[in-house]
């Protein structure tokens, strides 16, 4: 089997999963529930398989098909789109286990359509992973917000119904208003959209229309929710918290930074960008997102709202780092596109698994519940750690390679906003986990409970066990990110 | 066979016109019903027949009675009728396929069979407005198809059809009115009827006063028939009472046929000629589309009534349709032809799926659908997938001629940006009447969707399969692009 016949094969398995989970759902949920899990086995190891090919310095690719003359639906496989396919992949299996407990435990209506929907999702993320042009891309980006539609209103209830339309209509508004017309304007303007390293802008746009361009791309990807495009995820939490794990802390999130870190080195080009005073201001927006949205988190009552705006910040970190414009900048970005997933999904993974077990979800409630339930908050306390960038964890490594990069641009902004965020993670952070640990639970009526249903902590565990191990065994990331440098410079 | 294919325009309107007497003289309803969709599906296949051959040679001529071309009435088949061809023979042979199991609700079965054969004219009517090449032949063809739609529109048991028609058969009898007195000033001063012949007397007419009001007369008639905005009044009321596979085939067909007469006359007859035309009419055009984009999306998110929101967004799609016209370039007109056949696409599908609806729903209303969705899946899905392409969500046949619309505006230099932004703004205000609707059939619930039941399979069939073809055409759209491409540069009578 060749590399371009696997870049089919990622995006047939989920399709094909999504069809074994409806006939399967008819029998019973055991069966469903394997097919899931074996359809995320298939895809993770199809896509990991991809990465010796890849660290080779091969870059495979398959057309699908053309719509009409340049405009075609295209793959193609490269550093960046590799790390975020494999991270998604990966993290599927993971969270299929955790879907099991929580759905269960929970006992949550409709899951046949939970389980197809979050495999759809999945091959959107696929497609947007692998796309090789911005048409190619715009598409799976589409197909990922609609697919994701039905899980953020999966309860169906009025209050859930509304969220989801505030997700939906952010997320729509922004790709149909600013993004579509921004790659129109691409394609006109550069006579094509193909991702190529170094740009295809440069002499095409230049002076204030590459800023205005850029700005139409950054906002119009709704998904990296740099303010004021944010408020979708907020919203998007009345989610189950699987949902809330895998899509809104790694797969659409992700796939949106991702989508402005790929837009700004394949197709503006970093040196452009960098030598064209107008596109400046993406870093002082990327800023303002991440020191507002942390201050907002501070202020938050509920615990998966909290995370929400933790995620808007921390993607904001992405952005930024993209947005520094320079080699170890760009490297720290999709590093940090990794680390924040693996600290994220434990944490929401660790939220749910409070609901479950014990139904709570504000951040009162929380006291003296380490006791409880010690492997779930050992867990919670390693992800906040790693949100707040304190060493053995991951989120130190992306936060080294993003300073080292604004160091090396002298870029004071960037760093004094990373230092900033970093006490505010702290801030709030840090007085959750005192109360979990130390606190007196507070006997108002609360029912005994322990742990969640073993899939989920067996889930969590993993998860936090993974951000750890990325601060001991990041070699083969940055390795394969390292070849990144070739398309930047 | 090539004996056959030579007469294949004129077979376009013969079949169906023959076919309507028949299907009145076949008292048993199945048995005419069976009658129209044979002929309807015969049509079809002569228009992929002439399509594929105009593919080949690039058009073709047809003399009626061998009378020589500015004597005798020719026929002409070119890209841009071949495509409205395809439109309208296959929203005919879709709708009345779905008419089988949806008409006996709203038509007594006696009477159908007059209404088949009102069907057959309407259609015979309208493959003859886009076969002939000869202006007061046009305005034959136009009253045999009008006439034939009132009957049709006010086929259904609903008593307010009755007001409904009688507006719509005002407005139209006003448009054919006009556009005859537009063709009797052009044969006053030329003295000739054939299209091709009018556009070279013109340069001959010493004075152009008489022919100015003459494209006045045929555009504002034109306008009237194909509901440009603000002649659009008779539109919506006419889509809601009609029975709900009439609408299907007029949505789909007969306001885009008269668009067809508007361009064809504007840019091939007068446009060589008179001068500045084309800019005249782009200034008569553009505020009118942009307005009818936004009326028509901004009251389609208010209405309530199912059919009458689709309706109003007709409006505005309408809109987009003239918006790239009167741009007068080669992308806009391409872009404006492709939208034509995708918009046909999207709106047959939709409708389609509301006759599904109305098996289970006595009245189409928003309120009466919540959680419908759980009873008729299949139905709901249609609506949903057939909305996406309305909407022009990547992978569906309106997301290609949105992006071919946005492409030639961002061409036309400074002003294009204040449209790009009309274009995006109506974009998501289809988000929202769509959405709306989805909403409300996957998480409300009513007591009627209790009761309701998926709608039969003779129904389901050919709504499935408008929908499927919304996405072939968005990822394969090479045969209506070619078509429309060649269409705009016949229009703007460039060699591409």
């Amino acid at each position: 089997m060749s590399a371009s016949d696997s870049i089919w094969l990622a995006l047939l398995l989920p399709l094909l999963g999504a069809v074994g989970i409806l006939l399967a759902g008819r029998i019973g949920p055991n069966l469903r529930e394997s097919v899931t899990l074996v359809t995320a086995g298939a895809l993770a190891w199809n896509v990991w398989g991809l990465i010796p090919a890849l660290m080779a310095g091969e870059r495979p690719e398959f057309t699908l098909l053309q719509v009409v003359p340049g405009i075609e639906i295209a793959f193609k496989i490269e550093p960046l789109g590799m790390l975020f396919a494999a991270l998604a992949s990966g993290l599927w299996i993971v969270n299929s286990i955790y879907s099991i407990g929580y759905m269960r435990g929970n006992n949550e209506k409709n899951q046949t359509r939970f389980y197809i929907f979050f495999a759809l999702s999945l091959a959107a993320t696929m497609g947007i992973a692998f796309a090789s042009n911005l048409f190619t891309l715009f598409l799976f980006y589409e197909a990922l917000t609609l697919s994701t539609y039905p899980l953020v209103a999966h309860k169906g209830d009025r209050d859930t119904v509304n969220s989801a339309r505030v997700y939906l209509g952010i997320l729509l508004t922004t790709s149909i208003g600013l993004l579509l017309p921004a790659i129109i304007w691409t394609y006109l303007a550069a006579g094509g959209g193909e991702f190529t390293a170094g740009g295809i802008l440069e002499g095409k746009v230049e002076g204030p229309a590459l800023g205005l361009l850029l700005g139409m791309f950054v906002f119009g990807i709704g998904k990296a929710a740099v303010m004021p495009v944010h408020r979708w995820l907020p919203a998007a939490m009345v989610a189950p918290t699987p949902v809330s794990a895998l899509l809104h802390a790694v797969a659409v999130v992700k796939a949106g930074v991702f989508s402005v870190t790929k837009i700004i080195i394949y197709i503006f080009g970093v040196e452009h960008l960098f030598s064209t005073p107008s596109s400046a201001w993406l870093l002082y927006a990327a800023a303002f997102t991440i020191v507002v949205a942390s201050l907002v988190a501070l202020r938050q009552q509920n615990l998966k709202r909290l995370l929400a705006y933790s995620t808007v910040a921390q993607l904001s970190y992405v952005v930024l780092a993209a947005a520094v414009l320079k080699p170890l900048a760009e490297i720290g970005a999709s590093i940090h596109i990794v680390a924040h997933a693996f600290g994220k999904i434990t944490l929401f993974f660790a939220a749910g698994a409070i609901y479950v077990a014990s139904k709570k979800t504000e951040l009162s409630q929380l006291a003296g519940i380490g006791r409880r339930m010690p492997w779930t908050m050992t867990a919670f306390t390693i992800g906040a750690l790693s949100m707040i960038g304190v060493p053995p964890t991951g989120g130190f490594v992306s936060k080294w390679y993003i300073l080292a990069g604004a160091f090396e641009s002298d870029n004071y902004v960037a760093i004094f906003t990373i230092i900033a965020s970093t006490v505010l993670n702290a801030a709030y952070f840090l007085p959750i986990i005192f109360a979990a640990w130390f606190g007196k639970e507070a006997m108002d009526g609360g029912k005994e409970h322990g742990e969640a249903p073993w899939p989920a902590v067996l889930a969590l565990t993993f998860t936090a066990a993974l951000t750890i191990l990325f601060f001991l065994f990041n070699g083969p990331v940055i390795e394969l990110e390292r070849q990144l440098l070739g398309a930047v410079s | 066979m090539t004996a056959l294919q030579a007469h294949l325009p004129a077979l376009q309107v013969v079949v169906p016109m023959l076919s309507a007497p028949l299907a009145m003289l076949l008292r048993e309803h199945r048995l005419s019903w069976a009658l129209a969709t044979a002929a309807s599906l015969c049509a079809f296949a002569i228009a992929i027949s002439l399509t594929l051959s105009v593919i080949d040679t690039g058009g073709m001529r047809y003399l009626m009675g061998s009378w020589p071309a500015p004597f005798g009435i020719e026929l002409g088949v070119d890209a841009m009728s071949a495509l409205l061809l395809l439109i309208v023979t296959g929203a005919s042979s879709l709708a009345l396929i779905a008419g089988a199991s949806s008409l006996d609700r709203e038509i007594e079965v006696e009477r159908q069979p007059l209404f088949y054969a009102a069907w057959l004219l309407a259609l015979a009517g309208l493959c003859g407005i886009l076969v002939t090449a000869d202006a007061f032949n046009i305005f034959v063809f136009m009253e045999i198809s009008a006439l034939a739609s009132y009957v049709l529109v006010a086929g259904g048991p609903d008593r307010r059809a009755l007001p409904a028609v009688f507006k719509y058969l005002v407005m139209g009898t006003i448009g054919a009115t006009f556009y005859l007195i537009g063709v009797g000033l052009i044969y006053l001063m030329t003295g000739t009827l054939n299209l091709d012949d009018i556009v070279y007397r013109i340069g001959e007419v010493a004075e152009v006063k008489p022919i100015l009001i003459a494209a006045g007369f045929i555009s504002v008639g034109l306008a009237l028939k194909a509901a440009i905005f603000p002649l659009h009044v008779w539109l919506p009321n006419a889509y809601t009472f009609a029975p709900h596979v009439v609408t299907v085939f007029l949505a789909a067909c007969s306001t885009k046929v008269a668009l067809y007469v508007l361009l064809r006359f504007n840019f091939v007859v007068f446009k060589p000629y008179l001068e500045d035309h084309d800019l005249k009419f782009a200034i008569f055009l553009l505020p009118l589309s942009l307005l009818a984009i936004l009326v028509g999306s901004a009251v389609a998110m208010f209405e309530s009534n199912l059919k009458r929101m689709l309706a109003w967004s007709s409006v505005a799609q309408i809109g987009y349709i003239t918006l790239g016209a009167s741009l007068v370039s080669v992308a806009g007109l391409t872009a404006s032809l492709l939208h034509i056949f995708n918009h046909a696409l999207a709106k047959s599908a939709l409708f389609l799926a509301l006759a599904c609806l109305a098996i289970s729903v006595s009245k189409l209303r928003i309120e009466n659908i919540g959680g419908i969705a759980k009873r008729m899946p299949w139905t709901m899905a249609a609506f949903l997938l057939a909305g996406l392409s309305l909407i022009g969500v990547p992978g569906t046949a309106g997301f290609v001629s949105k992006w071919y619309l946005i492409t030639a505006t961002f061409d036309s230099g400074p002003l294009g940006i204040l449209l790009v932004a009309v274009i995006v703004v109506s974009s998501l205000m289809a988000v929202v009447y769509i959405w709306r609707v989805v909403e409300c059939a996957y998480f409300r619930e009513t007591d009627e969707a209790q009761s309701a039941r998926e709608a039969p399979l003779m129904l389901l069939l050919p709504t499935w399969a408008a929908v499927l073809l919304n996405f072939y055409f968005g990822l394969f759209p090479g045969v209506p692009l070619e078509l429309s491409s060649s269409a705009a540069t016949l229009l703007l009578g460039q060699t591409p």
